[in-house]
């Protein structure tokens, strides 16, 4: 507001860029402190630091990428940059929240600041919908979270997580049926807010209405944000009780790996496409839930790094192409390969990091993935999970093929400054973490 | 410049591979060995070794390699500089694959080794290219992806936690699991090579792709799927091998009679050698299978052997191809009488496909027929059915394309040109040399093998 005022709208992205440099470096320095803050309400551990790590650093890419996306929009630039900056806000109270109370704040600023941002083309017939249908879906999914909260705070007397925990080991014999209906309607919640099936219905319509940018934000920080409290929940509040709710997260990881992998191979917009994939990959990472007892916590975090990484690199060639073509199909994509050679390549490349394809960290976050539930016995599940990745290669392999295999069209695609530094950023890190993963992988 | 630049570096590949064999020659295995850790939990071990047998494909990858280069010379290629790249990049991802000795990093060249080989096919490849480039990435993908589910299986299985492969291999898994385990990497392993019912993806493929990405994929890319058959099945689900065998080795010998057959049929040159070259491959997995010392050492002389031959066909197809724009073995001819140079070390190559003696192709499938025989004299009796047919529809199809007077009307054929003539010549005469000399192969390889089979 301030900024608008005294019109220096041209320096809010660089100074908020900046911003989010320091705070990766504070973030970076608490490695190790495990401090507690707020009478024990927010949990500072070596998970949350390195989840909020990256969670700052995808924001930051975001960032740099709406520079160039929003320039045509500038007078409610200062409103758009607060609400996504709130989106961080949520996510990372959803790292480090040690409290039931924080997480559902959490969750609700990062999902009220979304309902707002899905909506943000006002005069789009399609964005209003996204931002409609996900508030009345997203209120509903809050409402079970809040309610099973409610049960669990009734049936242990504390919202803390350490104190829930220790409940479930004290009173192993009679835990009480209500505590058990409070953990399922969480775990339902969570569910919904990963986009996991059956509550995935939201994700296709919401990623295709919202305005590009918001859909890379959504499919890469909301997701590693759900995932990161889920995981926490279970590992840390849920990991003696979860057998209780095994069938139901094996169930949603089938049918999300499933649904995700068969519907993405009808789509024909991208977005949609991405949406598809996105739930597919929620089906693996709910492998990771699965076995949480074991606490996987380094694959997941390899995996959610590698995901983000090239879901970000595709965005960041797609958004040009979409303006270009005015259309967000995957034709638009159709004989890149012949006008704009580099931008293919490097749209191959976040494809085969999406398929899991060595050498690119996709592949090695699937590996971990599958190695850690076939340690916890998800048989089964892991073998799903395997024809899973089959089919999604055809999908993937769409785009590389409309990029070559088709005629082009004429839309001219030039890449800015801006975004071609964000892809081969992550096209970089994508490459290195998949050669050398040490670093990332046993950084718990 | 491009090109030029690919020959180079295929060369100097080729330089240090001989280099290489001089020194095994003079000392063994024990240079070859470059252990690193890669990650430590999960236990990865960046390792690459070579004994004989990875010694013999590096050599016949490095030898077909620069072969390969020189025969795209006086041909037209768009975007050269991708396309010669991406073939290096094969080349790269081949020797790591057999020189792999961690499963993991095994997997990792594998897989990589599918990426270039799908962009050459697709990017500069014939009809339908699209889609018969993604049927045959996805079918070989479904492979890899059983095959990974099986190393995943092995490693948390594994008393070590490691995917290394002496550690496999002294540590074999329970023979419960090592009947199901034998067919996750059997399919994969069968998708590649490729064996009958595996196989619909490989004559589509081999026609669209273009000349030079079909050399690559029949005359080095099969074979590896063939290597990993005796370097990773046959050692580290040694119970499930046993227990499949029989089911197995009828498999690949009904392919041989299948794909022969099936080839008579052929009027497209292209295809008719791709199913032979099914049948060929189908005879090098029976031999395997057979699990005797003169099947195993058979198979990978016919490696070898069909390496070079397969090749050189394909490489003829395409110059007969380039000169007519003719794909149908009906309503050519008198090739001969145009091109007189190339009617004769065509025939050499169709000589050493169809095993005539002194060819490499004769000691190869002897070896491979004596192993089946050892195994079952019945089915050696139809494996070598493979033999005549061969000799049907090739010197078939020879006669038809190169022998008789032209039908063509004012076909303007054009004798060898010089790269021409060293592709098919260093062929041809590799081809007599290892038909007279075969022990080199048999020394390389043979201690490994001793140590495979018990």
């Amino acid at each position: 507001m301030l900024a608008e005022i005294m019109n220096l709208r041209k320096l809010i992205i660089p100074v908020l860029v900046l911003g989010l440099a320091i705070i990766f470096g504070l973030n970076m320095n608490d490695w190790n402190l495990n401090q507690s803050y707020f009478n024990n309400m927010l949990k500072v551990d070596n998970f949350s630091v390195a989840f909020s790590g990256l969670a700052i650093f995808v924001t930051l890419l975001v960032f740099i990428l709406s520079t160039d996306y929003y320039e045509n929009q500038q007078n409610h630039i200062s409103d758009y940059m607060t609400i996504l900056t709130f989106i961080l806000v949520g996510a990372l109270m959803m790292f480090s929240f040690a409290n039931l109370t924080m997480l559902f704040l959490g969750i609700e600023t990062l999902s009220i600041s979304l309902y707002v941002m899905a909506g943000s083309k006002r005069f789009d017939v399609r964005s209003n919908e996204a931002g409609f249908k996900y508030f009345l879906m997203g209120s509903f999914a809050s409402c079970f979270l809040l309610f099973g909260i409610a049960l669990i705070f009734g049936s242990t007397g504390s919202f803390d997580l350490a104190k829930i925990a220790d409940y479930t080991i004290q009173n192993q014999q009679n835990i009480s049926p209500m505590f058990y209906t409070g953990m399922v309607l969480i775990v339902f919640a969570m569910l919904f807010k990963v986009s996991a099936a059956p509550f995935h219905f939201w994700a296709p319509d919401v990623y295709e209405g919202s305005p590009a940018l918001i859909t890379a934000y959504m499919s890469t920080l909301v997701k590693i944000a759900a995932f990161g409290a889920f995981y926490k929940l279970m590992s840390v509040t849920f990991f003696y009780t979860s057998f209780k709710a095994e069938l139901i997260l094996n169930i949603a990881a089938i049918l999300t790996l499933a649904v995700g992998n068969l519907m993405a191979l009808a789509q024909t917009n991208f977005k949609r496409l991405l949406a598809y994939s996105g739930i597919s990959h929620a089906g693996y990472m709910m492998l990771i839930i699965l076995s949480a007892k074991n606490q996987p916590a380094g694959a997941l975090f390899y995996y959610s790094l590698a995901y983000a990484l090239s879901t970000i690199a595709a965005f960041a060639i797609a958004i040009p192409v979409f303006s270009a073509a005015k259309s967000e199909d995957i034709d638009t994509f159709n004989g890149l390969g012949k006008k704009n050679p580099v931008a293919a390549a490097a749209m191959s490349m976040a494809m085969l990091g999406l398929a899991g394809i060595p050498p690119f960290a996709g592949f090695l976050g699937k590996y971990y993935i599958f190695t850690e539930a076939l340690h916890s016995n998800y048989f089964y599940t892991t073998l799903v999970a395997i024809f899973a990745s089959m089919i999604g290669v055809y999908y993937y392999f769409k785009v590389i093929i409309a990029m070559y295999g088709k005629p082009a069209n004429e839309a001219n695609v030039e890449l800015t400054f801006n975004f071609k530094l964000v892809l081969w950023v992550c096209l970089a890190l994508s490459l290195a973490f998949g050669l050398y993963p040490a670093p990332i992988l046993n950084i718990f | 410049m491009s090109r030029n630049l690919a020959l180079v570096f295929t060369l100097v590949q080729l330089g240090f591979t001989i280099f290489a064999y001089t020194v095994f020659k003079a000392e063994g295995a024990g240079p070859f060995d470059y252990m690193q850790n890669w990650s430590a939990k999960p236990f990865i071990n960046v390792h690459l070794s070579m004994d004989g047998m990875s010694l013999l494909m590096v050599m016949l990858t490095n030898v077909l390699l620069p072969l390969i280069v020189l025969s795209g010379y006086n041909r037209e290629t768009n975007r050269m500089h991708v396309f010669y790249s991406l073939m290096l990049f094969m080349q790269f991802a081949l020797n790591g694959v057999f020189m792999a000795f961690d499963g993991f990093i095994y997997y990792i060249f594998w897989e990589l080794a599918l990426i270039p080989i799908y962009f050459i096919a697709f990017n500069w490849g014939g009809e339908n290219r699209a889609k018969v480039t993604l049927k045959f990435f996805i079918y070989t993908l479904a492979g890899s992806l059983l095959m990974l589910f099986g190393f995943l299986f092995l490693y948390n299985g594994s008393p070590a936690n490691s995917l290394e492969w002496s550690s496999l291999v002294a540590n074999p898994s329970c023979s419960c699991n090592q009947s199901w385990l034998f067919w996750l990497f059997f399919i994969a392993f069968a998708i590649k090579i490729p064996i009958v019912p595996f196989h619909t993806w490989q004559p589509d493929t081999y026609q669209s792709a273009p000349t030079q990405g079909t050399m690559l994929l029949s005359g080095i890319m099969l074979k590896m799927g063939t290597y990993s058959l005796i370097r990773w099945l046959l050692p580290i689900v040694p119970a499930g091998v046993q227990e499949w065998q029989p089911l197995v080795i009828a498999l690949c010998v009904g392919g041989v009679v299948y794909a022969s057959i099936i080839a008579i049929m052929q009027r497209d040159m292209k295809r008719l050698l791709a199913y032979s070259s099914i049948a060929h491959v189908g005879l090098i997995s029976a031999g395997i299978f057979a699990l005797n010392r003169s099947g195993i050492q058979g198979s990978l002389v016919q490696m070898v052997s069909h390496g070079l031959t397969v090749v050189g066909l394909f490489f003829c197809a395409d110059i007969i191809f380039n000169r007519t724009k003719h794909e149908e073995i009906e309503g050519l001819g008198g090739v001969r009488l145009a091109a007189p140079k190339f009617a004769a070390w065509f025939l050499i190559i169709v000589l050493g496909s169809v095993a005539l003696p002194l060819t490499s192709g004769f000691v190869g499938e002897f070896m491979l027929l004596f192993g089946v025989y050892q195994y079952n004299t019945w089915l050696s009796i139809f494996a070598g059915l493979t033999i005549i047919l061969g000799a049907v529809y090739m010197l078939r199809m020879y006669q038809k394309v190169v022998l008789g007077k032209a039908i063509k009307e004012n076909m303007v054929f054009p004798d060898l040109m010089w790269n021409e003539k060293i592709v098919l010549v260093s062929i041809g005469v590799m081809i007599f040399a290892l038909g007279l000399f075969p022990n080199p192969i048999i020394e390389l390889t043979e201690p490994i093998l001793k140590t495979i089979i018990k």
